[in-house]
């Protein structure tokens, strides 16, 4: 029988291999021996160390690539330092040529970029065609634009600096190009170090910038392992930290970039829920799992991992899922035929063979397609673990491979309850025909990244990033660039005087205090929680003066407990988040209103306590009335937007508060500084858990008397008074508080920042310099920005 | 697999029975879903996951030619142009290619469609060659005759010799709703059939929405379709990969419900080799290789074949081929 009348009977689809000679060829023309790449040129480890890369496909060695030390870290921050100063002063114009022309390069060189990342990472060649290497080429081109446009649509802004970029190797060049090209477009320099196990694509992405011819020192790239990018964090001469990578890791660098002042963005793990309604396209919600989970042999860090699904459409949802499941090809990465490709190592492999081990043992039901699997190399078959519980490891941990787990769910409510029961906070997967259905779970989803009826889609036009521990600070579109710019303003801040005056916090009597006659009737200020005023736990009260030194008054010394409860309340005032903004704002103009009516009482306790004249004390009140005005102005006009990404595709970049936010106040103008961070969180709907300046602490609970009469439910603003950095800690590490906003000293910044690690909270800090509260940079739109965290939706549409 | 499904799946591969139909069952279509953002992009990756190349490209063309449906339906059609085409029916590949291939015997394409007055020249022309003759009836294209005569144009074509009859359903059906009028008729037209074989053809381009093309697929195939069909070929829009998806995915969830395994047929506009190729990866991908067969599936086409010819001599020779070099219908 004939080949071909053999195949007619089996109608197999049989092997259809990428040519990778032009790619090899290229290997072997470097002896498969690769440096770095510093200030333009190719640059091998002083101490000639290297490290092996392996092709996951086979196991085998496919080069030889330097690893980087102490001296190469230092010689490429030097260069991009050096080239930073005639970069950042380029016009936009032409920092958009340079990225016009790698996003030309790219494309021309798609093919070879496609093969060398298959061979380098083990994922199949379709998705490097078809998906990693298209969008690398877009991203580049998007931000060409943004090089353009800097200067008219960010005019109050500029780039940061030296930028440290350490990407993971599940998309190498892909990742590559959402690090470099915002970087660049901005106008800042890079350091990048790309991924141990997968460093190819950015080392032939480097003679691409000597093609495009691209100044030296703009892009360096340093290879390594963990011990590198370490060094490159740590080094003084980096501004900016950006990272993706597990969440693990991404702990690690806020610590160590704790009190440094870089900025720092991280793009961390997830374990992200694909929430299947009983009224969703069936068959097409199972290829929305394909694209999920078996993408990249899952090592995706937005997979929907997380199946939920109605109980009603669970079993056939599960049967259509193994039928599918069944007809995915696993091999051979080059193949075109291919679905399923290597696992990018052997660790990784072990590490996903453990897990399920685990889930087994915890009593899941696992099933796996038949079939053999490709005898070398590192390959996984696509799982299914059914009946898991959430309590299980299986549905907590980010397992970084084919493996979908699925619970059932009885109701909405309880879909959202599950999906929203974890740690991470990255995407979410939302299948229903029903709008109300659809739109309602996307409002209620925690994650950066929702896609409704569709996944995994990715636009350099739209912002990329997590809630809670996958991380803060996005990457794309808008949102995107903001993380490789700083305000212009600060740049003129000066360091805090620390001439004020700081409060003694004894618990015991105060002498000295002594009256004649009728003493006044003794004022008890206490905390303030869940909208009453309360006695500290402690307690404890401790002695406020004023200017003269004399004791003005006692308030109340907050403890761990204190901001425990505070918390509490906080949370438990979550309606606030689902006012209307109109009626937010409402409440802010009526607060507005009510402080005006005591503004002489006010200024008076400003006098007394900070010694000021009539006129100052007067003007900060009135100041911070206006202040109020301001935010009850923002409250229903800080929009969001709909990016420009795909046809029939509504992809909304929605400013969502991050819930409960916990502020420490400065010592300086305490009152309007108090009010300029307090309004903007409450006008986008966060409660707020509040230090006032210790110092004026009199002042502080003067206004809750104002609270009280304005409206505000209880809950939405608490105040806590004592010992700042005591408090900073406890609130720092709290891990049910998405934000924290420390206005203090240097010292606690940096403690602030460390301690913060913990659920990875969006901190802002600020080390000390103090703002000019009367100026520009005490109000606008930064203080909006970093009030709330922008949720993407992707919605297509069509009938 | 589940228990439902396999049982479902031996029936279909043991009972090659044809679809009785079953009573209209209202519910089980009334809240059908279908996304048609999603569906667009399974049709569009379908065809990037999967590449057929050399031998298995060959194999694969003469497994699409074997479900061709030779397709003339024009105004000027004559007896002596349906010979023609019955003749390039009976041997569609240049015989060297056919020893080149090392194939058993000369391929045969799956059948010769025709209009109702033709039927009786194809029958002729093709004698002995085991090829059936398939017309077009009811009304064809638009179906806009009353129901008696459509009928009467089925029993005229099965007395001619059509062993498979392509109707068209009222579209106007579709849009009233009137599920029962769609199901009552096609029962008819069945019944007028006697043992022909009825493929319904659903005109997707002028239902529109994924949701109706669905829909009408059910009812089709509940009013007991031995195929269903997507287009005349007279409508803007012909058969597209979407909605194939959507019929292709009707047509399963039906055999898991009735244990009947349905056929299918995409027409209109399928022109090159590589729309062959792409058609016959979404039927092994959604319904399996029992479906890679010219009793469940078919190609409504008539110059897709002119297309895989030059391909096969591609591959056999290694040069690109010219159409001059194959035998016209």
């Amino acid at each position: 029988m004939s080949k071909v009348t053999e195949i007619f009977k089996t109608m197999d689809y049989g092997v259809a291999p990428e040519a990778n000679d032009q790619v090899v060829a290229w290997l072997d023309s470097k002896q498969r021996q690769f440096k770095h790449f510093i200030n333009g040129e190719f640059v091998a480890s002083a101490d000639g160390a290297q490290f092996e890369v392996i092709a996951p496909a086979t196991g085998e060695k496919l080069a030889s690539v330097a690893q980087g030390g102490k001296s190469e870290i230092e010689a490429a921050v030097f260069a991009a330092r050096n080239a930073y100063r005639r970069w950042s002063a380029l016009p936009g114009n032409a920092r958009a040529r340079y990225l016009y022309a790698i996003a030309r390069l790219v494309q021309k060189r798609e093919r070879f970029f496609s093969v060398l990342e298959s061979m380098d990472n083990g994922k199949p060649i379709r998705e490097s065609r078809d998906i990693d290497i298209p969008l690398a080429a877009r991203h580049f081109y998007h931000h060409a634009g943004w090089a353009d446009l800097i200067d008219s649509e960010f005019p109050d802004h500029t780039s940061v600096g030296v930028c440290g970029q350490i990407i993971p190797w599940n998309f190498p060049l892909l990742m590559l190009a959402w690090k470099i090209a915002p970087a660049l477009a901005a106008g800042n320099t890079v350091v990048l170090k790309p991924a141990e196990y997968t460093p190819l694509t950015a080392l032939a992405f480097a003679e691409l910038c000597q093609e495009a011819g691209l100044p030296p020192g703009v892009v360096n790239i340093v290879t390594g392992d963990g011990e590198t990018g370490a060094l490159l964090v740590a080094h003084e001469g980096i501004d900016k930290i950006a990272f993706t990578g597990s969440t693990e890791v991404g702990r690690a660098l806020r610590v160590a970039t704790a009190g440094t002042g870089k900025k720092l963005s991280l793009e961390l793990g997830g374990k992200s829920p694909f929430i299947v309604f009983d009224d969703a396209d069936l068959d097409s919600a199972v290829e929305g799992v394909v694209d999920a989970i078996w993408f990249n042999q899952g090592q995706v860090c937005c997979a929907g991992s997380r199946l939920l699904v109605h109980e009603s459409v669970a079993n056939r949802f599960h049967d259509k899922l193994k039928a599918r499941a069944s007809k995915l090809r696993i091999g051979d990465p080059l193949d075109k035929s291919t679905d399923i490709g290597a696992i990018v190592s052997e660790v990784q492999l072990q590490r996903i063979t453990h897990l399920v081990e685990q889930g087994r043992a915890e009593g899941a039901q696992c099933w796996q397609p038949d079939g053999a699997m490709p005898a070398h190399g590192f390959y996984f078959p696509p799982t299914l673990f059914t009946g898991v519980a959430p309590s299980s490891i299986i549905a907590q941990e980010e397992i970084f491979g084919p493996v979908l787990v699925s619970s059932t769910f009885r109701t909405h409510e309880e879909a959202l309850q599950l999906a929203n029961h974890s740690r991470f906070g990255l995407s979410a997967s939302i299948w229903s025909e029903n709008i109300n259905v659809a739109l309602d779970a996307a409002a209620r989803v925690k994650a950066g990244v929702v896609w409704i009826n569709s996944t995994n889609l990715f636009d350099a036009g739209a912002g990329f990033g997590g809630y809670r521990e996958s991380g803060f600070g996005r990457e794309g579109g808008r949102e995107g660039m903001h993380e490789y710019l700083k305000p212009r303003a600060s740049l003129s801040v000066k360091s805090r005087e620390p001439s004020v005056k700081v409060a003694a916090f004894s618990v015991a009597p105060t002498s000295g205090s002594v009256t004649t006659g009728v003493p006044l009737l003794d004022h008890t200020a206490k905390l303030y929680i869940g909208g009453k005023q309360t006695r500290p736990d402690g307690g404890s009260s401790y002695t406020v003066f004023d200017a003269k030194g004399k004791a003005a008054g006692q308030v109340g010394l907050g403890s761990r407990k204190d901001i425990r409860n505070a918390v509490e309340a906080a949370n438990s005032a979550s309606g606030w988040s689902a006012y209307t903004a109109h009626n937010r704002a409402q409440v802010l103009f009526f607060l507005a209103e009510n402080l005006e009516q005591r503004s002489e009482e006010f200024a008076a306790r400003l006098r007394a306590l900070l010694g000021v004249s009539a006129a100052k004390a007067n003007t900060e009140v009135a100041q911070s009335i206006a202040r109020i005005m301001f935010y009850a102005a923002h409250a229903d006009k800080y929009d969001g937007a709909v990016h420009s990404t795909r046809s029939r595709n509504v992809t909304l970049a929605m400013p969502e508060p991050w819930g409960v936010m916990g502020i420490i106040c400065p010592d300086e103008s305490p009152l309007l500084s108090m009010m300029s961070l307090i309004m903007p969180a409450i006008a986008m709907g966060n409660r707020v858990v509040v230090v006032p300046s210790a110092a004026s602490a009199l002042m502080a609970t003067d206004f809750y008397q104002v609270l009280e009469t304005s409206d505000v439910p209880g809950g939405v603003i608490n105040l806590i008074t004592g010992e700042r950095d005591v408090l900073a800690k406890t609130i720092a590490e709290h891990d049910d508080i998405a934000a924290f906003w420390y206005f203090g000293d240097k010292e606690g910044s940096a403690k602030v920042e460390h301690a913060s690690s913990g659920n990875l909270k969006s901190t802002w800090v600020d080390a000390g310099i103090a703002r000019n509260w009367q100026s520009v940079t005490g109000q606008g739109r930064e203080f909006l920005q970093r009030a709330t965290q922008i949720k993407n939706i992707w919605v297509p549409y069509g009938e | 697999m589940n228990t439902r499904v396999q049982v479902v799946t031996e029936l279909m591969a043991t009972h090659a029975v044809r679809n009785a139909g079953m009573p209209l069952n209202l519910d089980l279509i009334a809240n059908a879903c279908v996304n048609l953002s999603a569906v667009e992009r399974r049709a569009a990756t379908l065809t990037t996951r999967r590449s057929v190349k050399k031998e298995w490209q060959a194999a694969w063309l003469i497994k699409a030619l074997t479900c061709i449906d030779l397709t003339t339906l024009s105004g000027d059609d004559t007896p002596d142009r349906v010979a023609r085409l019955c003749a390039k029916a009976r041997m569609p590949l240049r015989t060297d290619l056919v020893e080149a291939l090392g194939l058993e015997s000369m391929p045969k394409v799956g059948a010769v469609c025709v209009y109702p007055t033709m039927v009786r020249s194809a029958v002729k022309a093709l004698q002995g060659s085991g090829i059936p003759v398939a017309s077009v009836a009811a009304g064809f294209p638009t179906g806009l005759m009353p129901l008696k005569l459509r009928l009467a144009e089925i029993r005229y074509a099965v007395e001619e010799g059509a062993k498979e009859i392509d109707i068209v359903i009222s579209r106007a059906t579709v849009f009233s709703g009137d599920w029962q009028a769609l199901y009552d008729e096609i029962s008819a037209m069945r019944e007028a059939c006697g043992d022909a074989h009825l493929k319904a053809i659903l005109a997707t381009g002028d239902l529109k929405s994924l949701r109706n093309v669905y829909r009408a697929s059910w009812v089709a195939m509940m009013a007991g379709a031995d195929f269903i069909k997507t287009s005349t070929g007279k409508e803007d829009v012909n058969a597209t990969l979407p909605v194939g998806l959507t019929m292709v995915r009707a047509l399963r969830d039906y055999g898991e419900v009735s244990g009947v395994a349905v056929g299918f047929k995409p027409a209109g506009g399928l022109k090159s080799a590589k729309d062959a190729l792409a058609w016959l990866t979404l039927i092994k991908e959604e319904l399996g290789n029992r479906w890679l067969d010219p009793s469940l599936f078919r190609f409504g086409a008539s110059s897709m074949l002119g297309d895989i010819e030059r391909q096969i001599e591609h591959y056999v020779t290694g040069r690109y081929s010219a159409a001059n070099r194959h035998a016209i219908a």
